[in-house]
Protein backbone atom coordinates (compact mmCIF):
# COMPACT_ATOMS: atom_id res chain seq x y z
CA UNK A 1 0.00 0.00 0.00
CA UNK A 2 1.17 3.54 -1.15
CA UNK A 3 -0.09 6.08 1.37
CA UNK A 4 -0.83 9.49 -0.46
CA UNK A 5 1.75 11.40 2.21
CA UNK A 6 4.79 8.85 0.97
CA UNK A 7 3.39 9.18 -2.60
CA UNK A 8 3.36 12.89 -2.60
CA UNK A 9 7.21 13.47 -0.73
CA UNK A 10 8.21 10.62 -3.64
CA UNK A 11 7.15 13.06 -6.51
CA UNK A 12 8.75 16.52 -4.38
CA UNK A 13 11.84 14.78 -4.66
CA UNK A 14 11.87 13.17 -7.78
CA UNK A 15 11.30 16.28 -9.31
CA UNK A 16 13.35 18.49 -7.42
CA UNK A 17 16.37 16.04 -7.74
CA UNK A 18 15.92 16.59 -11.58
CA UNK A 19 15.84 20.05 -11.10
CA UNK A 20 18.95 19.49 -9.43
CA UNK A 21 21.16 17.97 -11.77
CA UNK A 22 19.55 20.69 -14.32
CA UNK A 23 19.33 23.88 -13.84
CA UNK A 24 22.34 26.05 -14.77
CA UNK A 25 22.97 28.64 -11.52
CA UNK A 26 24.50 26.58 -9.46
CA UNK A 27 22.41 28.26 -6.40
CA UNK A 28 19.41 26.79 -7.89
CA UNK A 29 20.98 23.24 -7.73
CA UNK A 30 21.87 23.38 -4.30
CA UNK A 31 18.32 24.86 -2.88
CA UNK A 32 16.39 22.19 -5.16
CA UNK A 33 18.56 19.33 -3.38
CA UNK A 34 17.76 21.08 0.45
CA UNK A 35 13.88 20.19 -0.94
CA UNK A 36 14.59 16.88 -2.10
CA UNK A 37 16.59 16.50 1.41
CA UNK A 38 13.42 17.62 3.22
CA UNK A 39 11.33 15.20 1.18
CA UNK A 40 13.47 12.43 2.02
CA UNK A 41 13.42 13.59 6.19
CA UNK A 42 9.73 12.97 5.53
CA UNK A 43 10.48 9.67 4.35
CA UNK A 44 12.16 8.63 6.72
CA UNK A 45 9.57 10.10 9.47
CA UNK A 46 7.02 8.16 7.76
CA UNK A 47 8.92 5.15 8.29
CA UNK A 48 9.38 5.41 11.75
CA UNK A 49 12.98 6.65 11.39
CA UNK A 50 12.83 10.08 13.29
CA UNK A 51 16.49 10.48 15.06
CA UNK A 52 18.02 9.74 11.20
CA UNK A 53 14.83 12.47 10.22
CA UNK A 54 16.02 14.93 12.39
CA UNK A 55 19.64 14.73 11.23
CA UNK A 56 18.79 14.32 7.56
CA UNK A 57 17.56 17.89 7.83
CA UNK A 58 20.39 19.38 10.28
CA UNK A 59 23.42 17.94 9.25
CA UNK A 60 22.38 17.80 5.66
CA UNK A 61 20.08 20.45 4.97
CA UNK A 62 21.53 22.92 7.46
CA UNK A 63 25.27 22.04 7.28
CA UNK A 64 26.69 20.21 4.14
CA UNK A 65 24.22 22.20 1.81
CA UNK A 66 25.30 25.41 3.59
CA UNK A 67 28.94 24.48 2.99
CA UNK A 68 28.34 24.35 -0.97
CA UNK A 69 26.06 27.03 -1.18
CA UNK A 70 29.15 29.11 0.68
CA UNK A 71 31.68 27.65 -1.61
CA UNK A 72 29.52 28.81 -4.91
CA UNK A 73 29.13 32.38 -3.75
CA UNK A 74 32.65 32.26 -2.56
CA UNK A 75 33.64 31.06 -5.96
CA UNK A 76 31.04 33.85 -7.62
CA UNK A 77 30.07 31.03 -9.87
CA UNK A 78 27.07 32.22 -11.82
CA UNK A 79 26.50 29.97 -14.48
CA UNK A 80 27.32 26.56 -15.12
CA UNK A 81 27.00 24.50 -17.76
CA UNK A 82 23.67 22.98 -19.16
CA UNK A 83 23.00 18.82 -18.86
CA UNK A 84 24.77 16.96 -21.41
CA UNK A 85 26.78 19.98 -22.81
CA UNK A 86 29.61 17.90 -23.88
CA UNK A 87 30.07 16.12 -26.87
CA UNK A 88 26.92 14.05 -27.91
CA UNK A 89 28.09 10.41 -27.84
CA UNK A 90 29.09 11.28 -24.12
CA UNK A 91 25.31 12.62 -23.46
CA UNK A 92 24.10 9.82 -25.05
CA UNK A 93 25.84 7.42 -23.65
CA UNK A 94 25.95 8.72 -20.09
CA UNK A 95 21.66 8.99 -20.45
CA UNK A 96 21.36 5.57 -21.65
CA UNK A 97 23.75 4.46 -18.63
CA UNK A 98 21.97 6.21 -16.19
CA UNK A 99 17.87 5.59 -17.27
CA UNK A 100 19.35 1.14 -17.81
CA UNK A 101 20.41 1.29 -14.53
CA UNK A 102 17.01 2.79 -12.93
CA UNK A 103 15.21 0.63 -15.00
CA UNK A 104 17.60 -2.47 -12.87
CA UNK A 105 16.99 -1.04 -9.91
CA UNK A 106 13.26 -0.32 -9.92
CA UNK A 107 12.67 -3.49 -11.48
CA UNK A 108 14.74 -5.11 -8.80
CA UNK A 109 12.92 -3.48 -6.31
CA UNK A 110 9.71 -5.05 -7.51
CA UNK A 111 10.91 -8.39 -7.65
CA UNK A 112 11.64 -8.47 -3.99
CA UNK A 113 8.81 -10.35 -1.79
CA UNK A 114 6.66 -7.13 -0.41
CA UNK A 115 7.00 -5.88 2.75
CA UNK A 116 5.57 -3.01 4.69
CA UNK A 117 2.56 -4.01 6.36
CA UNK A 118 1.24 -3.75 10.31
CA UNK A 119 4.50 -4.05 12.61
CA UNK A 120 4.25 -7.64 14.07
CA UNK A 121 2.97 -7.97 17.69
CA UNK A 122 5.98 -6.84 20.25
CA UNK A 123 7.57 -4.99 17.60
CA UNK A 124 10.24 -1.96 19.49
CA UNK A 125 10.77 1.46 18.06
CA UNK A 126 13.97 1.29 17.10
CA UNK A 127 14.08 4.53 15.25
CA UNK A 128 14.42 6.47 18.43
CA UNK A 129 17.61 8.47 20.14
CA UNK A 130 17.11 6.09 22.72
CA UNK A 131 17.43 2.78 21.37
CA UNK A 132 19.95 4.40 18.43
CA UNK A 133 22.21 6.20 21.01
CA UNK A 134 22.28 3.04 23.31
CA UNK A 135 23.67 1.07 20.05
CA UNK A 136 26.38 4.06 19.27
CA UNK A 137 27.90 3.90 22.49
CA UNK A 138 27.97 0.34 22.92
CA UNK A 139 27.72 -2.54 20.02
CA UNK A 140 29.36 0.81 17.55
CA UNK A 141 31.58 2.39 19.74
CA UNK A 142 34.47 1.92 17.70
CA UNK A 143 33.29 2.89 14.29
CA UNK A 144 31.82 5.73 15.81
CA UNK A 145 35.33 6.95 17.56
CA UNK A 146 36.69 6.28 13.53
CA UNK A 147 33.95 8.50 12.39
CA UNK A 148 35.34 11.15 14.88
CA UNK A 149 38.87 10.72 13.58
CA UNK A 150 37.77 10.63 10.37
CA UNK A 151 35.91 14.35 10.40
CA UNK A 152 39.01 15.67 11.87
CA UNK A 153 41.32 14.42 9.15
CA UNK A 154 38.98 15.88 6.58
CA UNK A 155 38.78 19.01 8.84
CA UNK A 156 42.40 19.74 9.08
CA UNK A 157 42.30 18.46 5.38
CA UNK A 158 39.74 20.82 4.06
CA UNK A 159 41.97 23.91 5.89
CA UNK A 160 45.22 22.85 4.68
CA UNK A 161 44.04 22.30 0.71
CA UNK A 162 41.86 25.57 0.77
CA UNK A 163 44.49 27.57 2.43
CA UNK A 164 45.84 30.98 0.34
CA UNK A 165 49.58 30.96 0.15
CA UNK A 166 51.33 33.34 2.36
CA UNK A 167 53.89 35.61 -0.05
CA UNK B 1 8.01 0.04 13.26
CA UNK B 2 6.09 1.92 10.63
CA UNK B 3 4.03 4.55 11.85
CA UNK B 4 2.07 4.65 8.60
CA UNK B 5 2.38 1.23 6.38
CA UNK B 6 4.11 2.40 3.15
CA UNK B 7 5.11 -0.34 0.79
CA UNK B 8 9.08 -0.61 1.50
CA UNK B 9 9.45 -1.66 -2.12
CA UNK B 10 7.70 1.61 -3.20
CA UNK B 11 11.03 3.29 -0.72
CA UNK B 12 13.52 1.10 -2.84
CA UNK B 13 12.10 1.90 -6.02
CA UNK B 14 12.11 5.54 -5.18
CA UNK B 15 15.59 4.81 -4.32
CA UNK B 16 16.49 3.25 -8.12
CA UNK B 17 14.84 6.36 -9.03
CA UNK B 18 17.30 9.10 -7.50
CA UNK B 19 20.11 7.16 -7.56
CA UNK B 20 19.66 7.23 -11.48
CA UNK B 21 18.95 10.65 -11.84
CA UNK B 22 22.33 11.35 -9.65
CA UNK B 23 23.98 8.78 -12.11
CA UNK B 24 22.43 11.33 -14.77
CA UNK B 25 23.72 14.62 -13.47
CA UNK B 26 27.66 12.79 -12.76
CA UNK B 27 27.90 11.75 -16.21
CA UNK B 28 26.22 14.26 -17.93
CA UNK B 29 27.81 17.49 -15.90
CA UNK B 30 30.85 19.24 -15.97
CA UNK B 31 30.72 21.79 -13.58
CA UNK B 32 32.43 20.72 -11.02
CA UNK B 33 29.67 21.48 -8.18
CA UNK B 34 27.36 19.97 -9.77
CA UNK B 35 29.16 16.72 -10.43
CA UNK B 36 29.31 17.27 -6.66
CA UNK B 37 25.41 17.90 -5.84
CA UNK B 38 24.56 14.63 -8.05
CA UNK B 39 26.98 12.77 -5.72
CA UNK B 40 24.87 13.75 -2.39
CA UNK B 41 21.40 12.81 -4.19
CA UNK B 42 22.80 9.20 -5.16
CA UNK B 43 24.38 8.79 -1.76
CA UNK B 44 21.06 9.79 -0.14
CA UNK B 45 19.25 7.23 -2.43
CA UNK B 46 21.60 4.75 -1.00
CA UNK B 47 20.40 5.80 2.25
CA UNK B 48 17.25 5.55 1.21
CA UNK B 49 17.65 2.30 0.94
CA UNK B 50 18.97 1.03 4.01
CA UNK B 51 15.99 2.82 5.31
CA UNK B 52 13.92 0.66 3.70
CA UNK B 53 15.24 -2.49 4.04
CA UNK B 54 15.96 -1.16 8.41
CA UNK B 55 12.13 -0.38 8.35
CA UNK B 56 11.02 -3.52 6.87
CA UNK B 57 13.11 -5.13 9.72
CA UNK B 58 11.93 -3.25 12.61
CA UNK B 59 8.34 -4.94 11.61
CA UNK B 60 9.31 -8.08 13.42
CA UNK B 61 10.67 -8.10 17.24
CA UNK B 62 13.04 -10.46 16.45
CA UNK B 63 15.45 -8.24 13.91
CA UNK B 64 15.56 -5.62 16.17
CA UNK B 65 19.23 -5.31 16.01
CA UNK B 66 19.44 -5.59 12.11
CA UNK B 67 17.33 -2.38 11.90
CA UNK B 68 18.90 -0.65 14.42
CA UNK B 69 22.63 -1.36 12.31
CA UNK B 70 20.67 -0.25 8.89
CA UNK B 71 20.24 3.02 10.67
CA UNK B 72 23.50 3.63 12.05
CA UNK B 73 25.17 2.93 8.81
CA UNK B 74 22.86 5.66 7.46
CA UNK B 75 24.03 7.74 10.34
CA UNK B 76 28.27 6.91 9.41
CA UNK B 77 27.08 7.60 5.92
CA UNK B 78 26.29 10.95 6.43
CA UNK B 79 29.18 11.49 8.62
CA UNK B 80 31.44 10.43 5.93
CA UNK B 81 29.40 12.86 3.20
CA UNK B 82 30.23 15.61 5.50
CA UNK B 83 33.81 14.93 5.55
CA UNK B 84 33.61 14.59 1.44
CA UNK B 85 32.01 17.48 0.92
CA UNK B 86 34.53 19.16 3.23
CA UNK B 87 37.63 18.13 1.33
CA UNK B 88 36.02 18.13 -2.03
CA UNK B 89 35.06 21.52 -1.89
CA UNK B 90 38.38 22.88 -0.37
CA UNK B 91 39.81 20.68 -3.41
CA UNK B 92 37.17 23.29 -5.86
CA UNK B 93 38.60 26.48 -4.45
CA UNK B 94 42.38 25.14 -4.60
CA UNK B 95 41.80 24.42 -8.11
CA UNK B 96 39.74 27.43 -8.86
CA UNK B 97 42.80 29.20 -7.60
CA UNK B 98 44.66 27.78 -10.50
CA UNK B 99 42.71 27.72 -13.35
CA UNK B 100 39.72 30.26 -12.72
CA UNK B 101 37.52 27.69 -13.28
CA UNK B 102 35.68 24.40 -11.82
CA UNK B 103 34.88 22.90 -15.20
CA UNK B 104 36.05 19.24 -14.38
CA UNK B 105 36.75 18.97 -18.49
CA UNK B 106 39.60 21.08 -18.09
CA UNK B 107 41.15 19.36 -14.95
CA UNK B 108 43.93 16.90 -16.61
CA UNK B 109 46.58 17.43 -14.38
CA UNK B 110 47.93 15.47 -11.38
CA UNK B 111 50.55 18.24 -10.55
CA UNK B 112 51.26 21.99 -10.80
Amino acid sequence: MVTPLFLAAAVVAVMFSIFAISLRNPVYNVLSLVVVFFAMAAIFALLGMDFLAAIQIIVYSGAILVLFLFVIMLLNIRRGDRLGSGRRLQALLGALTAIGLGTLLVWAASRLAPTGGASLPGAVETGTVVPIGRALLTTHLFAFELITLLLVAAIVGAVYLARRESQ
Amino acid sequence: MNVIPISHNAVLALSGVLFAIGTLGVLLRRNGIAIFLSVEIMLNSANLAFVAFAASFAADPTHATAALAGQLFVFFVIGVAAAEAAVGLALFIALYRLRESIDVDRVNIMRW
